[in-house]
Protein backbone atom coordinates (compact mmCIF):
# COMPACT_ATOMS: atom_id res chain seq x y z
CA UNK A 1 0.00 0.00 0.00
CA UNK A 2 1.21 3.46 -0.97
CA UNK A 3 0.38 6.22 1.47
CA UNK A 4 -0.10 9.74 0.15
CA UNK A 5 0.50 11.99 3.14
CA UNK A 6 -2.47 14.23 3.79
CA UNK A 7 -1.19 17.37 5.46
CA UNK A 8 -3.96 19.63 4.18
CA UNK A 9 -2.06 21.12 1.28
CA UNK A 10 -2.71 20.73 -2.40
CA UNK A 11 -4.43 18.45 -4.82
CA UNK A 12 -4.15 15.01 -3.25
CA UNK A 13 -6.93 13.65 -5.41
CA UNK A 14 -4.91 13.75 -8.62
CA UNK A 15 -1.77 12.32 -7.01
CA UNK A 16 -3.78 9.40 -5.61
CA UNK A 17 -5.60 8.78 -8.90
CA UNK A 18 -2.39 8.91 -10.94
CA UNK A 19 -0.68 6.42 -8.59
CA UNK A 20 -3.70 4.12 -8.87
CA UNK A 21 -3.53 4.45 -12.63
CA UNK A 22 0.15 3.51 -12.43
CA UNK A 23 -0.88 0.32 -10.66
CA UNK A 24 -0.69 1.09 -6.95
CA UNK A 25 -3.07 0.55 -4.08
CA UNK A 26 -3.32 3.99 -2.55
CA UNK A 27 -4.43 5.40 0.77
CA UNK A 28 -4.55 9.12 1.47
CA UNK A 29 -3.88 9.48 5.18
CA UNK A 30 -2.41 11.50 7.99
CA UNK A 31 -2.35 8.61 10.46
CA UNK A 32 1.04 7.48 11.82
CA UNK A 33 -0.02 3.80 11.73
CA UNK A 34 -0.75 4.08 8.00
CA UNK A 35 2.71 5.51 7.36
CA UNK A 36 4.20 2.64 9.36
CA UNK A 37 2.23 0.08 7.34
CA UNK A 38 3.00 1.70 3.96
CA UNK A 39 5.34 0.15 1.42
CA UNK A 40 5.97 3.58 -0.17
CA UNK A 41 5.32 7.12 1.11
CA UNK A 42 4.42 10.04 -1.17
CA UNK A 43 4.52 13.64 0.03
CA UNK A 44 2.77 15.96 -2.43
CA UNK A 45 2.04 19.60 -1.69
CA UNK A 46 1.29 22.93 -3.23
CA UNK A 47 1.74 26.13 -1.27
CA UNK A 48 4.25 27.98 0.82
CA UNK A 49 7.24 26.39 2.57
CA UNK A 50 6.58 27.60 6.14
CA UNK A 51 2.94 26.56 5.94
CA UNK A 52 3.98 23.15 4.63
CA UNK A 53 6.31 22.59 7.60
CA UNK A 54 3.73 23.97 10.00
CA UNK A 55 1.08 21.60 8.66
CA UNK A 56 3.46 18.65 8.90
CA UNK A 57 4.23 19.57 12.51
CA UNK A 58 0.51 19.97 13.24
CA UNK A 59 -0.24 16.49 11.94
CA UNK A 60 2.53 15.19 14.20
CA UNK A 61 4.04 13.22 11.34
CA UNK A 62 7.60 14.51 11.24
CA UNK A 63 8.89 11.97 13.75
CA UNK A 64 7.25 9.01 12.04
CA UNK A 65 8.41 10.25 8.61
CA UNK A 66 11.98 10.45 9.94
CA UNK A 67 11.70 6.92 11.33
CA UNK A 68 10.17 5.36 8.23
CA UNK A 69 12.18 7.16 5.58
CA UNK A 70 15.54 7.94 7.18
CA UNK A 71 15.92 4.95 9.50
CA UNK A 72 13.89 2.19 7.85
CA UNK A 73 14.74 3.46 4.35
CA UNK A 74 11.20 3.18 3.04
CA UNK A 75 10.86 4.41 -0.56
CA UNK A 76 9.75 8.03 -0.52
CA UNK A 77 8.64 10.40 -3.28
CA UNK A 78 8.28 14.16 -2.70
CA UNK A 79 6.39 16.20 -5.28
CA UNK A 80 6.71 19.97 -5.81
CA UNK A 81 6.58 21.53 -2.32
CA UNK A 82 7.06 17.96 -1.06
CA UNK A 83 10.51 18.09 -2.66
CA UNK A 84 11.44 21.54 -1.39
CA UNK A 85 10.54 20.58 2.19
CA UNK A 86 13.37 18.02 2.12
CA UNK A 87 15.88 20.89 2.27
CA UNK A 88 17.65 22.10 5.39
CA UNK A 89 16.09 25.51 4.98
CA UNK A 90 13.57 27.45 2.96
CA UNK A 91 13.33 31.18 2.31
CA UNK A 92 9.69 31.63 1.28
CA UNK A 93 8.22 34.56 3.29
CA UNK A 94 10.90 33.97 5.95
CA UNK A 95 13.86 31.75 6.67
CA UNK A 96 12.56 28.50 8.12
CA UNK A 97 13.80 24.98 8.76
CA UNK A 98 12.86 22.09 6.48
CA UNK A 99 13.06 18.34 7.04
CA UNK A 100 16.80 18.39 6.35
CA UNK A 101 16.85 15.06 4.48
CA UNK A 102 18.61 16.46 1.42
CA UNK A 103 21.45 18.92 2.02
CA UNK A 104 20.52 22.23 0.48
CA UNK A 105 18.15 25.17 0.49
CA UNK A 106 14.88 26.11 -1.20
CA UNK A 107 15.35 29.58 -2.68
CA UNK A 108 13.35 31.91 -4.92
CA UNK A 109 13.80 31.40 -8.67
CA UNK A 110 16.21 33.86 -10.24
CA UNK A 111 14.72 33.25 -13.72
CA UNK A 112 16.68 36.14 -15.27
CA UNK A 113 13.74 38.40 -15.98
CA UNK A 114 11.39 35.59 -17.06
CA UNK A 115 7.88 35.31 -15.61
CA UNK A 116 7.65 33.88 -12.09
CA UNK A 117 6.01 31.50 -11.17
CA UNK A 118 7.56 29.12 -13.70
CA UNK A 119 4.31 27.67 -15.07
CA UNK A 120 4.01 25.15 -17.85
CA UNK A 121 5.75 22.35 -19.70
CA UNK A 122 9.53 22.32 -19.74
CA UNK A 123 11.97 19.72 -21.01
CA UNK A 124 13.86 17.72 -18.45
CA UNK A 125 17.36 16.29 -18.79
CA UNK A 126 17.95 13.24 -16.63
CA UNK A 127 21.31 11.96 -15.44
CA UNK A 128 22.43 8.63 -16.75
CA UNK A 129 21.29 5.80 -14.53
CA UNK A 130 18.37 7.68 -13.02
CA UNK A 131 15.75 5.22 -11.84
CA UNK A 132 12.83 7.63 -12.05
CA UNK A 133 13.51 8.43 -15.70
CA UNK A 134 14.21 4.91 -16.91
CA UNK A 135 12.58 4.39 -20.30
CA UNK A 136 11.54 8.05 -20.53
CA UNK A 137 12.84 9.85 -23.60
CA UNK A 138 15.57 12.35 -22.73
CA UNK A 139 14.24 15.92 -22.98
CA UNK A 140 10.59 14.96 -22.37
CA UNK A 141 8.38 17.82 -21.18
CA UNK A 142 6.94 17.77 -17.68
CA UNK A 143 4.49 20.21 -16.08
CA UNK A 144 6.00 22.69 -13.60
CA UNK A 145 4.33 25.24 -11.32
CA UNK A 146 6.65 26.83 -8.79
CA UNK A 147 8.41 30.00 -7.65
CA UNK A 148 11.13 28.39 -5.49
CA UNK A 149 13.58 25.62 -6.16
CA UNK A 150 15.74 23.20 -4.22
CA UNK A 151 19.44 24.00 -4.56
CA UNK A 152 21.24 20.79 -3.56
CA UNK A 153 24.54 21.14 -1.72
CA UNK A 154 25.61 17.76 -3.15
CA UNK A 155 25.37 17.75 -6.95
CA UNK A 156 25.32 13.97 -6.75
CA UNK A 157 21.80 14.13 -5.33
CA UNK A 158 20.45 15.85 -8.45
CA UNK A 159 18.85 13.31 -10.80
CA UNK A 160 17.48 15.69 -13.41
CA UNK A 161 17.45 19.35 -14.35
CA UNK A 162 15.56 21.79 -16.50
CA UNK A 163 16.37 25.35 -17.55
CA UNK A 164 14.37 28.47 -16.85
CA UNK A 165 16.67 31.48 -16.89
CA UNK A 166 18.92 29.32 -14.69
CA UNK A 167 19.46 25.62 -14.05
CA UNK A 168 16.62 24.17 -12.02
CA UNK A 169 16.68 21.00 -9.97
CA UNK A 170 13.92 18.93 -11.55
CA UNK A 171 14.50 15.69 -9.64
CA UNK A 172 16.47 14.29 -6.73
CA UNK A 173 17.51 10.70 -6.07
CA UNK A 174 19.36 9.98 -2.85
CA UNK A 175 19.21 6.39 -1.59
CA UNK A 176 15.54 5.66 -0.95
CA UNK A 177 14.58 9.34 -1.23
CA UNK A 178 13.15 10.46 -4.56
CA UNK A 179 11.67 13.85 -5.34
CA UNK A 180 10.47 15.85 -8.32
CA UNK A 181 9.82 19.58 -8.68
CA UNK A 182 7.30 19.08 -11.50
CA UNK A 183 3.93 17.37 -11.22
CA UNK A 184 4.08 13.82 -12.59
CA UNK A 185 0.36 13.46 -11.85
CA UNK A 186 -0.25 16.34 -14.29
CA UNK A 187 2.31 15.40 -16.93
CA UNK A 188 0.17 12.97 -18.94
CA UNK A 189 1.91 9.81 -20.22
CA UNK A 190 5.51 10.63 -19.20
CA UNK A 191 4.34 11.55 -15.70
CA UNK A 192 2.49 8.27 -15.29
CA UNK A 193 5.56 6.40 -16.54
CA UNK A 194 7.70 8.17 -13.92
CA UNK A 195 5.28 7.16 -11.16
CA UNK A 196 5.39 3.56 -12.44
CA UNK A 197 9.19 3.72 -12.27
CA UNK A 198 9.02 4.91 -8.67
CA UNK A 199 6.66 2.05 -7.77
CA UNK A 200 8.79 -0.53 -9.54
CA UNK A 201 12.33 0.50 -8.70
CA UNK A 202 12.16 2.19 -5.38
CA UNK B 1 12.89 25.74 -22.64
CA UNK B 2 9.45 26.57 -21.31
CA UNK B 3 6.77 25.86 -23.91
CA UNK B 4 3.99 28.15 -25.06
CA UNK B 5 0.78 26.61 -23.74
CA UNK B 6 -2.31 25.84 -25.77
CA UNK B 7 -5.39 25.67 -23.57
CA UNK B 8 -8.90 24.71 -24.69
CA UNK B 9 -11.58 26.47 -22.66
CA UNK B 10 -14.72 24.53 -21.78
CA UNK B 11 -17.67 26.69 -20.88
CA UNK B 12 -20.15 24.84 -18.67
CA UNK B 13 -23.76 25.42 -17.76
CA UNK B 14 -25.86 23.02 -15.71
CA UNK B 15 -23.41 20.21 -16.40
CA UNK B 16 -23.39 20.67 -20.17
CA UNK B 17 -20.76 22.26 -22.33
CA UNK B 18 -21.90 25.36 -24.18
CA UNK B 19 -20.56 28.12 -26.40
CA UNK B 20 -21.43 31.78 -26.30
CA UNK B 21 -20.77 34.80 -28.44
CA UNK B 22 -19.81 38.05 -26.70
CA UNK B 23 -21.02 36.38 -23.49
CA UNK B 24 -24.57 35.77 -24.86
CA UNK B 25 -26.42 33.37 -27.16
CA UNK B 26 -25.91 29.92 -25.62
CA UNK B 27 -25.37 26.85 -27.79
CA UNK B 28 -25.08 23.36 -26.37
CA UNK B 29 -21.94 21.74 -27.73
CA UNK B 30 -21.73 18.51 -25.81
CA UNK B 31 -20.68 16.50 -22.82
CA UNK B 32 -17.67 18.08 -21.12
CA UNK B 33 -16.20 14.75 -20.00
CA UNK B 34 -16.10 13.40 -23.54
CA UNK B 35 -14.63 16.61 -24.90
CA UNK B 36 -12.00 16.77 -22.13
CA UNK B 37 -10.86 13.23 -22.93
CA UNK B 38 -10.38 14.15 -26.56
CA UNK B 39 -8.29 17.21 -25.63
CA UNK B 40 -6.23 15.09 -23.24
CA UNK B 41 -5.58 12.49 -25.95
CA UNK B 42 -4.54 15.26 -28.33
CA UNK B 43 -2.02 16.56 -25.75
CA UNK B 44 -3.61 19.87 -24.91
CA UNK B 45 -1.29 21.58 -22.40
CA UNK B 46 -4.00 22.38 -19.86
CA UNK B 47 -7.77 22.70 -19.65
CA UNK B 48 -9.81 25.60 -18.30
CA UNK B 49 -13.40 25.02 -17.19
CA UNK B 50 -15.55 28.10 -16.73
CA UNK B 51 -18.94 27.43 -15.18
CA UNK B 52 -21.79 29.89 -15.63
CA UNK B 53 -24.39 27.84 -13.82
CA UNK B 54 -26.63 29.63 -11.41
CA UNK B 55 -28.35 26.72 -9.67
CA UNK B 56 -27.30 24.39 -6.85
CA UNK B 57 -27.87 21.35 -9.09
CA UNK B 58 -25.61 22.91 -11.66
CA UNK B 59 -22.85 23.44 -9.08
CA UNK B 60 -23.13 19.79 -8.10
CA UNK B 61 -22.85 18.82 -11.77
CA UNK B 62 -19.67 20.92 -12.02
CA UNK B 63 -18.07 19.09 -9.09
CA UNK B 64 -18.99 15.74 -10.61
CA UNK B 65 -17.62 16.78 -13.98
CA UNK B 66 -14.29 17.93 -12.51
CA UNK B 67 -13.90 14.73 -10.51
CA UNK B 68 -14.72 12.57 -13.52
CA UNK B 69 -12.26 14.47 -15.70
CA UNK B 70 -9.52 14.41 -13.05
CA UNK B 71 -9.88 10.63 -12.72
CA UNK B 72 -9.04 10.15 -16.37
CA UNK B 73 -7.08 13.17 -17.57
CA UNK B 74 -3.71 13.57 -15.87
CA UNK B 75 -3.16 17.15 -16.94
CA UNK B 76 -3.55 20.58 -15.31
CA UNK B 77 -7.15 21.64 -14.74
CA UNK B 78 -8.26 25.17 -13.90
CA UNK B 79 -11.83 25.75 -12.76
CA UNK B 80 -13.64 29.06 -12.47
CA UNK B 81 -17.12 30.44 -12.11
CA UNK B 82 -18.85 31.80 -9.04
CA UNK B 83 -16.07 30.98 -6.57
CA UNK B 84 -16.34 33.49 -3.73
CA UNK B 85 -15.29 31.62 -0.59
CA UNK B 86 -12.25 29.67 0.56
CA UNK B 87 -14.57 26.72 1.18
CA UNK B 88 -15.78 26.71 -2.43
CA UNK B 89 -12.20 26.84 -3.69
CA UNK B 90 -11.12 24.10 -1.29
CA UNK B 91 -13.94 21.85 -2.45
CA UNK B 92 -12.97 22.21 -6.12
CA UNK B 93 -9.29 21.64 -5.32
CA UNK B 94 -10.13 18.54 -3.31
CA UNK B 95 -12.25 17.22 -6.18
CA UNK B 96 -9.43 17.37 -8.72
CA UNK B 97 -8.95 20.99 -9.80
CA UNK B 98 -5.36 22.29 -9.71
CA UNK B 99 -6.08 25.98 -9.96
CA UNK B 100 -9.12 28.14 -9.35
CA UNK B 101 -10.03 31.14 -11.47
CA UNK B 102 -11.78 33.99 -9.71
CA UNK B 103 -13.30 37.07 -11.26
CA UNK B 104 -16.28 38.92 -9.74
CA UNK B 105 -15.41 37.91 -6.17
CA UNK B 106 -11.93 39.40 -6.59
CA UNK B 107 -13.40 42.64 -7.90
CA UNK B 108 -15.85 42.85 -5.01
CA UNK B 109 -13.27 41.93 -2.40
CA UNK B 110 -9.70 42.14 -3.72
CA UNK B 111 -8.25 40.71 -0.49
CA UNK B 112 -9.89 37.40 -1.47
CA UNK B 113 -6.96 36.96 -3.89
CA UNK B 114 -4.52 37.15 -0.96
CA UNK B 115 -6.61 34.80 1.18
CA UNK B 116 -6.61 32.19 -1.59
CA UNK B 117 -2.88 32.60 -2.22
CA UNK B 118 -2.12 32.23 1.49
CA UNK B 119 -4.32 29.16 1.81
CA UNK B 120 -3.43 27.30 -1.39
CA UNK B 121 -0.32 28.94 -2.83
CA UNK B 122 0.06 31.72 -5.35
CA UNK B 123 0.31 29.34 -8.30
CA UNK B 124 -3.18 28.03 -7.56
CA UNK B 125 -4.83 31.41 -8.02
CA UNK B 126 -5.80 32.54 -11.52
CA UNK B 127 -7.39 35.97 -11.69
CA UNK B 128 -9.77 36.14 -14.61
CA UNK B 129 -10.24 39.62 -16.10
CA UNK B 130 -13.07 40.33 -18.56
CA UNK B 131 -12.83 43.63 -20.38
CA UNK B 132 -14.75 45.53 -23.01
CA UNK B 133 -13.88 48.65 -24.97
CA UNK B 134 -16.18 51.58 -24.28
CA UNK B 135 -17.52 53.60 -27.24
CA UNK B 136 -14.57 55.99 -26.83
CA UNK B 137 -12.18 53.02 -27.21
CA UNK B 138 -11.15 52.95 -23.56
CA UNK B 139 -10.88 49.42 -22.14
CA UNK B 140 -12.79 48.74 -18.95
CA UNK B 141 -13.00 45.73 -16.64
CA UNK B 142 -16.46 44.20 -16.27
CA UNK B 143 -17.74 42.06 -13.41
CA UNK B 144 -20.61 39.57 -13.24
CA UNK B 145 -19.97 38.01 -16.63
CA UNK B 146 -19.82 41.24 -18.57
CA UNK B 147 -22.85 42.90 -17.00
CA UNK B 148 -21.27 45.25 -14.45
CA UNK B 149 -18.82 47.97 -15.46
CA UNK B 150 -16.23 48.56 -12.73
CA UNK B 151 -14.45 51.69 -13.92
CA UNK B 152 -11.16 49.79 -13.66
CA UNK B 153 -8.47 49.74 -16.29
CA UNK B 154 -7.44 46.14 -17.17
CA UNK B 155 -3.70 46.85 -16.89
CA UNK B 156 -4.05 48.56 -13.51
CA UNK B 157 -6.31 45.78 -12.21
CA UNK B 158 -3.92 43.06 -13.44
CA UNK B 159 -1.01 44.76 -11.64
CA UNK B 160 -3.03 45.04 -8.45
CA UNK B 161 -4.10 41.38 -8.72
CA UNK B 162 -0.45 40.38 -9.08
CA UNK B 163 0.51 42.43 -6.04
CA UNK B 164 -2.28 40.77 -4.05
CA UNK B 165 -1.03 37.26 -4.86
CA UNK B 166 -2.39 36.17 -8.24
CA UNK B 167 -0.30 33.48 -9.93
CA UNK B 168 -1.69 33.95 -13.45
CA UNK B 169 -4.02 36.25 -15.34
CA UNK B 170 -6.71 34.92 -17.70
CA UNK B 171 -7.48 37.91 -19.90
CA UNK B 172 -10.73 37.81 -21.86
CA UNK B 173 -11.91 40.32 -24.42
CA UNK B 174 -15.72 40.34 -24.19
CA UNK B 175 -15.94 42.10 -27.57
CA UNK B 176 -13.99 39.31 -29.23
CA UNK B 177 -15.31 36.30 -27.29
CA UNK B 178 -16.95 33.77 -29.62
CA UNK B 179 -16.44 35.98 -32.69
CA UNK B 180 -13.35 34.15 -33.99
CA UNK B 181 -12.03 37.57 -35.07
CA UNK B 182 -8.69 37.26 -33.29
CA UNK B 183 -7.48 38.28 -29.82
CA UNK B 184 -7.27 41.89 -28.74
CA UNK B 185 -3.50 41.80 -29.18
CA UNK B 186 -2.83 45.34 -27.98
CA UNK B 187 -4.51 44.76 -24.63
CA UNK B 188 -2.97 41.31 -24.28
CA UNK B 189 0.49 42.76 -24.80
CA UNK B 190 -0.19 45.73 -22.53
CA UNK B 191 -1.18 43.41 -19.67
CA UNK B 192 1.55 40.82 -20.36
CA UNK B 193 4.23 43.50 -20.31
CA UNK B 194 2.85 45.14 -17.17
CA UNK B 195 2.92 42.05 -14.95
CA UNK B 196 5.63 39.51 -14.20
CA UNK B 197 3.19 36.59 -13.85
CA UNK B 198 1.99 34.57 -16.87
CA UNK B 199 -0.93 35.88 -18.93
CA UNK B 200 -3.35 33.59 -20.79
CA UNK B 201 -4.92 35.23 -23.85
CA UNK B 202 -8.61 34.44 -24.29
CA UNK B 203 -11.50 35.59 -26.45
CA UNK B 204 -11.55 35.68 -30.21
CA UNK B 205 -9.13 33.04 -31.51
CA UNK B 206 -10.54 31.82 -34.81
CA UNK B 207 -7.50 30.73 -36.76
CA UNK B 208 -4.19 29.11 -35.99
CA UNK B 209 -2.52 32.40 -36.88
CA UNK B 210 -4.51 34.08 -34.09
CA UNK B 211 -2.98 31.66 -31.60
CA UNK B 212 0.51 32.24 -32.96
CA UNK B 213 -0.07 36.00 -32.79
CA UNK B 214 -1.28 35.74 -29.18
CA UNK B 215 2.15 34.43 -28.16
CA UNK B 216 4.38 36.20 -30.68
CA UNK B 217 2.70 39.62 -30.74
CA UNK B 218 0.47 39.57 -27.65
CA UNK B 219 3.40 38.30 -25.52
CA UNK B 220 1.05 35.92 -23.72
CA UNK B 221 2.52 32.83 -22.02
CA UNK B 222 -0.48 30.77 -23.07
CA UNK B 223 -3.28 30.98 -25.60
CA UNK B 224 -6.76 29.62 -25.09
CA UNK B 225 -9.68 28.99 -27.38
CA UNK B 226 -13.15 27.51 -27.40
CA UNK B 227 -14.85 28.06 -30.73
CA UNK B 228 -11.71 27.29 -32.72
CA UNK B 229 -11.78 23.70 -31.50
CA UNK B 230 -15.55 23.26 -31.50
CA UNK B 231 -16.55 24.84 -34.78
CA UNK B 232 -13.59 24.25 -37.10
CA UNK B 233 -11.63 21.16 -38.05
CA UNK B 234 -8.58 22.38 -36.12
CA UNK B 235 -7.36 19.91 -33.55
CA UNK B 236 -4.87 20.47 -30.75
CA UNK B 237 -2.43 18.30 -32.74
CA UNK B 238 -2.69 20.49 -35.81
CA UNK B 239 -2.44 23.71 -33.88
CA UNK B 240 0.63 22.54 -31.98
CA UNK B 241 2.27 21.54 -35.22
CA UNK B 242 1.53 24.91 -36.85
CA UNK B 243 2.76 26.78 -33.81
CA UNK B 244 6.00 24.82 -34.03
CA UNK B 245 6.35 25.65 -37.71
CA UNK B 246 5.85 29.30 -36.82
CA UNK B 247 8.92 29.04 -34.61
CA UNK B 248 7.18 28.95 -31.23
CA UNK B 249 8.39 26.56 -28.55
CA UNK B 250 5.68 23.91 -28.15
CA UNK B 251 5.53 20.41 -26.74
CA UNK B 252 6.44 17.59 -29.06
Amino acid sequence: MIVVVDYKLGNLFSVAKALEYAGAQVKVSSAAEDLRAATHIVLPGVGAFPRGMQNLRNTGLIEVLNEEVLEKKKPFLGICLGMQLLADKGYEHEESAGLGWVKGEARKLEAGGLKVPHVGWNDVTAKEGSKLFEGIKQGSDFYFVHSYQLHCADPGAVAATTTYGEAITAAVEQDNIYAVQFHPEKSQDVGLKLLENFLRHA
Amino acid sequence: MLKARLIPVLLLKEGRMIKTKQFGGYRDVGNPRTVAKVYDAQKADELIFLDITATQEGRQALLETITAVAEECFMPLTVGGGISTLAAARELLSRGADKVAINTAALERPEFITELADAFGQSTVVVSIDFKKNPDGKPEVYAARGTKPTGLDPVAWAKRAEALGAGEILLTSIDREGTMAGYDLDMTRAVAEAVSIPVIAHGGAGTIQDLVDGIALGKASAVSAGSLFHFTDQSVFKVHSHMRQAGLPVRT
